[in-house]
């Protein structure tokens, strides 16, 4: 009778009374992130990496479906899934060797990248302000969209010393991000952009992680670029975020 | 592996240590990546480099798999959509028009510099 699974099944709970015991392990929700992921990358293959067929976001929905009909709490879900989430810091620190093994390629292209950072981290904040403020938004949403294209841990930070809502400014960075590995791709080959370092560049800027997730996907040099984006716009709109907004409001 | 997973930590340990020790607005794990870049670059001046072997399949694997580690993030924000609810469209006209902006103005500017130095993408 010291047997868990009997204690359960006799306690007339059955199979009920087993999933409230693994629903409450990490096990169960870690798992359940990296069979959204595999299954995600199957479709998205599957699709011929469409833009529209993002891994991230299907593998968000097949998970958050998962919460949804299970009726399980974020809370709980993140007790798994943080394994994964603890991940992007050292998956940061990793891109010094993609960084490191073009670095010829790198050093040669540092003017552009230069301006394109400059122009590209302005044009991004400026008009989702700018958007935001003749739709009518009060200045504390605007002070959490203002870092929108910042990875989430800085926009997070960014967000809080301007007076905004870090949450909020969390779900526009992921949203962002979603939006800008979606649409990457259709864009630059509608501006008949052919060059992989313009194009990776502008989907880490614009677009973050999971722009730079998108940009490894389709090449290692434009990956390679949005990795450098990344890391350039946290340093840059770290300081120009309270600039831009101050003269805006 | 997990010398390079090692080292990569320690790098990002190194990063947080100096974010926080200074104030400095850059994340921890950015200046990780600068501090391992420097190691890197380091290496090649010595007479037998070392560390390659063991940083690339940490690092390799991390980022082949990048698209994993944005999903419990992404999971929670489907959770707090209301909170985007309240300010709906506005939100999603700034959100979708700026970031198109933004892609289009950084990689038009970042080609136009390129070509102004000839300094266009080797085939």
């Amino acid at each position: 009778m010291s047997d868990p699974a009997s204690t359960i099944a006799s306690s007339g709970l059955g199979d009920f009374g087993l999933w409230v015991y693994l629903s409450r392990t990490p096990l169960l929700w870690l798992t359940v992130t990296l069979l959204a992921y595999v299954a995600a990358d199957r479709i998205s293959a599957a699709f011929g990496r469409h833009p529209l067929a993002n891994s991230v976001l299907i593998a968000v929905a097949l998970a958050a479906g998962m919460l949804a009909v299970t009726g399980t709490p974020y809370r709980t879900y993140f007790e798994g899934a943080q394994f994964v989430h603890f991940l992007i810091g050292p998956a940061t620190v990793a891109l010094a060797l993609p960084l490191y093994r073009s670095r010829r390629t790198v050093w040669r292209a540092i003017l552009p990248m230069g301006a394109a950072l400059v122009v590209g981290a302005l044009a991004a904040m400026l008009s989702a302000l700018l958007i935001a403020r003749a739709l009518g938004l009060p200045p504390s949403v605007l002070a959490a969209l203002a870092p929108k294209s910042v990875t989430a841990g800085v926009a997070m930070g960014i967000a809080e010393g301007l007076g905004g809502d870090p949450a909020l400014a969390a779900v526009l960075v992921l949203l962002t991000g979603g939006i800008g590995a979606v649409t990457v791709t259709p864009l630059m080959n509608a501006l008949g952009l052919r060059d992989m370092r313009a194009r990776g560049f502008a989907a880490g800027l614009a677009a973050h992680g999971i722009g730079t997730a998108r940009a490894f996907h389709v090449n290692p040099v434009a990956g390679t670029f949005a990795g450098i984006a990344l890391a350039l716009n946290a340093l840059f709109s770290a300081i120009l975020a309270p600039i831009v907004l101050r003269a805006l409001l | 592996m997990i010398q390079g997973a090692a080292l990569i930590l320690l790098c990002q340990l190194a990063g947080e240590a100096v974010a926080h020790g200074t104030g400095l607005p850059l994340p921890g794990p950015v200046l990780g990546m600068l501090l391992l870049l420097v190691l890197l670059l380091l290496n090649d001046t010595l007479p037998r480099p070392v560390g390659m072997g063991f940083l690339a399949p940490a690092a390799d694997g991390l980022l082949a798999n990048l698209s994993l580690l944005f999903i419990p993030a992404g999971v929670g924000v489907v959770g707090r959509l209301d909170v985007i609810q309240a300010y709906g469209l506005g939100l999603a006209v700034a959100l979708v028009a700026s970031t198109l902006i933004g892609l289009a103005a950084t990689a038009l500017t970042f080609a136009a510099v390129a070509r102004l130095l000839h300094q266009e993408a080797e085939a």
